[in-house]
């Protein structure tokens, strides 16, 4: 098996689909010639010709308007927002149209929306921000999360090959950064299926995307302590793996929940909730939170270290809880 | 996810003024299943009786509260044993219902404290240190069950969380050592709200009997005892509190109806048709009284300490028998002066229907501000009702009689006719209310009855 970055494996998981299935092409802006903004489509444009890889306007409305009508006609688009931020121009046509279609008018909408996400590079409040709460909240959308190299690849897989729309967050801080075995061949991860990252048995953390390291991090930490911390990569937010966040939650009695998306709202919130009323009689401490303040992200360097939750927030978040 | 608590269930707040209720009948046992909304109970308080649906479905634990008896709001008065509930078998009858503040101090008697604390290091007497909010009398859920399923006392551990907090961890390590007893049966186990014992068991306050205040005459032979329900307690308490605060004096007005009884005819059929609502004489009267006290805003007032508060609506009270006579019930139509004659005929006869099929809600039985009382359906010619306080006019009808009546012909001749007559009185709080003021009210109601012109 061949170490590749997540940038790659995301990559290569496109190319692939698009060689087995003539029904899946990309569209976006910049996707083509230039190969995208991040180059995750690099060569694509030589490879399968202007028409499977589409150049749009500057209108995050017409791409995934464009790629919901395709979708109807029984193609498999793969749209691409340069930020994940600006899908917000495209909210109606997402939200209104294509989350209901379904439920609606019996037809499937077979997208798949690449959203590069987060922040931690000064990109400032317009090119920095988690908005997977915002859709994990709208029945009918599908909401995908990898933190790994090897699921950004199987899950791209099963994205592209669900019925329903579905938004992956990549997330731009692990494009270059993280690199893993990703296998060769064609291979899918299933929706809904936590991944354990790292093993524990006093607490546990859940959390997705680049969150998943920090956590890592923070439990290599405190294990010094003599704690011994879980991670739990949720991978995909809708759906969610409430069986697994459960059976931990029960195990180690105590949770804490870790997010790189603002505090209020955020889909931590309905995990704190969820382990609150099923596992109550199962905690030992408070269900606690780490996530960003509710504020834009900043482009400060210095400020948005201390806006993005740290590996040292979380270890005083894990002897806290650790020590009630 | 069903887990092993049992869910309680209390004295209900039936409104804001009422701060106790009886259970008049248990309509389950101890044992039997029981689904969620199915009624569990009967209660009757001040204002209502209704019926308690159970809160889940289960299984009925243990009733604790006898029928009869009277308790405050929010008393315990049964739990039920959710359905899936961990470990719970349907639990063993508890024993008869008689001692009702029983139950809660076998709960909290910390019997193995003594036992348990000689084995293990810190000494129960030391425990009452936990005056800080997480200190050692907080008992997470976690180690609340575990300390049920194993009958420990989680004060006999040794605690080292948060300001001595016994965790997970203590309480395990506790059990793995072998200083716990056998697993206890699960039903008794403390309920998860009791807080962790204190050292010396604190006697539980006994329920207030509802004592009565009179020395008990013995009964006779041939004299036969029934129980006094709730409602005839506060109707009881509300006469004798009427009279004792308020000056009652009672004038009384013939009226000759036949215009309304001329309308009435009139209207009956096509209300009925279209509507299904009868237009009965006392809705023409409730109508006329609502008017005229628009003009006589004392009679429609209240004294509230040194003042005198008067309002633009009126909140009228409508006596409706219950029980055959056995019982009496002030619903309210709010806003009475909203409305026209057929919305006043169609609240009486709503409000007189839920009454007697007990659907009444608290709230419309509060904030009346006058009242009419109507026993002339039974022949009844004259009466002085009681104030329904803190309100300081009531109005009385009585029976509509055919009467030789004197009246003047085209001629301005004084002839007699058969005329339709109805005595109506006002009582009135003379404190407030004077002589003539309510003369001039019964005589303008006197006014608009007789001079009735239906407009809707």
């Amino acid at each position: 098996m061949a170490e590749k970055t997540y940038l790659q494996a995301i990559s290569d998981g496109l190319r692939q689909e698009m060689r087995r299935d003539q029904r899946v092409f990309v569209l976006g802006e910049d996707v083509g010639v230039y190969g995208g903004a991040f180059k995750v489509t690099d060569g694509f444009q030589a490879e399968f010709g202007h028409w499977r890889v589409l150049d749009m306007p500057l209108s995050e409305t017409a791409i995934v308007a464009g790629a919901t009508g395709a979708a109807l006609m029984g193609m498999r688009p793969v749209a691409e927002m340069q930020f994940a931020d600006f899908v917000s121009c495209a909210w109606d046509h997402l939200v209104t149209v294509a989350a209901k279609q379904h439920y609606r008018a019996g037809t499937p909408i077979p997208i798949v929306l690449r959203l590069p996400s987060g922040g931690g590079f000064s990109g400032g409040p317009f090119h920095s921000q988690n908005p997977e709460s915002l859709f994990a909240h709208i029945p009918g959308l599908k909401v995908v999360c990898p933190a790994t190299p090897e699921d950004a690849k199987g899950l791209l897989v099963t994205a592209i090959e669900d019925a329903n729309p579905v938004l992956f967050f990549e997330h731009k801080h692990l494009y270059r950064r993280i690199k893993g075995e990703v296998p060769e061949e064609r291979y899918s991860t299933p929706f809904g299926k936590a991944r354990i990252h790292r093993d524990g048995d006093d607490i546990v953390v859940i959390t997705w995307g680049a969150m998943v390291y920090t956590a890592a991090e923070a439990a290599e930490i405190v294990a010094a302590d003599d704690i011994s911390v879980e991670v739990m990569d949720l991978r995909t937010l809708i759906p969610w793996d409430r069986e697994a966040v459960l059976a931990s939650a029960r195990r180690t009695s105590k949770v804490l929940v870790l997010h790189e998306d603002t505090r209020t709202g955020g889909f931590g919130a309905e995990i704190a909730a969820t382990v609150a009323e099923e596992a109550f009689e199962y905690l030992d401490g408070p269900v606690k939170r780490i996530a960003a303040p509710d504020s834009p992200v900043p482009f400060s360097p210095p400020l948005e270290q201390a806006y993005l939750p740290q590996i040292d927030d979380v270890v005083a978040g894990l002897r806290e809880l650790a020590a009630y | 996810m069903a887990t092993g608590t049992q869910i309680e269930v209390v004295m209900p707040q039936m409104g804001v003024s009422v701060s106790e209720g009886t259970v008049t009948k248990w309509l389950k046992q101890p044992g039997e299943a029981i689904a969620r909304d199915e009624a569990l109970l009967e209660i009757s308080t001040d204002k209502v009786d209704t019926e308690i649906p159970s809160p889940a479905d289960g299984i009925v634990g243990d009733l604790l509260v006898a029928e009869g008896d009277t308790v405050e709001v929010g008393t315990l008065l049964a739990t039920i044993v959710p359905v899936g509930a961990a470990g719970m078998e349907p639990p063993a009858p508890a024993e008869p219902v008689a001692a009702v503040a029983e139950p809660v101090t076998t709960a909290v008697a910390p019997e193995p404290l003594a036992t348990a604390a000689a084995e293990d290091a810190p000494p129960a007497s030391a425990a009452p240190d936990g005056a800080a909010g997480n200190g050692r009398t907080f008992v997470s859920p976690v180690v609340a069950r575990i300390a049920a399923e194993h009958g420990v006392d989680p004060n006999t551990v040794a605690g080292t969380g948060t300001g001595g907090r016994v965790t997970k961890k203590d309480i395990l390590a506790h059990i793995e050592s072998g200083a716990a007893p056998a697993p206890a049966p699960p039903v008794p186990a403390p309920t998860p709200a009791a807080a962790p014992a204190p050292p010396v068991p604190v006697p539980v306050a006994a329920q207030p009997a509802p004592a009565p205040s009179q020395p008990v005459a013995p009964l006779q032979v041939g004299e036969v005892e029934e129980p006094m329900s709730a409602m005839r307690r506060g109707v009881m308490e509300h006469m004798r509190r009427s009279l004792d605060t308020s000056a009652h004096v009672s004038s009384a007005i013939e009226v000759d109806m036949s215009r309304i009884v001329a309308a009435r005819e009139q209207l009956k059929k096509e209300y009925q048709a279209s509507y299904g609502v009868n237009p009965t004489y006392l809705a023409f009267i409730a109508k006329a009284t609502v008017e005229t006290l628009q003009d006589y805003k004392w009679v429609n007032a209240e004294i509230r300490g040194e003042k005198i508060v008067t309002r633009p609506w009126v909140n009228l009270g409508i006596a409706v028998s219950l029980e055959d006579g056995k019982g009496l019930i002030v619903p309210v139509i709010r806003n009475a002066q909203d409305l026209n004659l057929l919305g006043i005929a169609r609240a009486i006869a709503d409000l007189a229907a839920r009454a007697r099929t007990k659907k009444l809600l608290p709230d419309d039985v509060q904030g009346g501000t006058f009242t009419i009382t109507n026993p002339g359906g039974f022949g009844t010619f004259h009466g002085t009702p009681i104030i329904s306080q803190p309100q300081v006019g009531i109005l009385g009808t009585y029976a509509l009689v055919k009467r030789p009546w004197v009246v003047q012909d085209e001629l301005g001749h004084d002839v007699i006719a058969i005329r339709p007559l109805m005595n109506i009185t006002l009582t009135y709080d003379h404190r407030l209310v004077d002589g003539a003021y309510s003369g001039g009210f019964l005589r303008d109601l006197r006014a608009r009855l007789e001079g009735w012109e239906q407009v809707d």
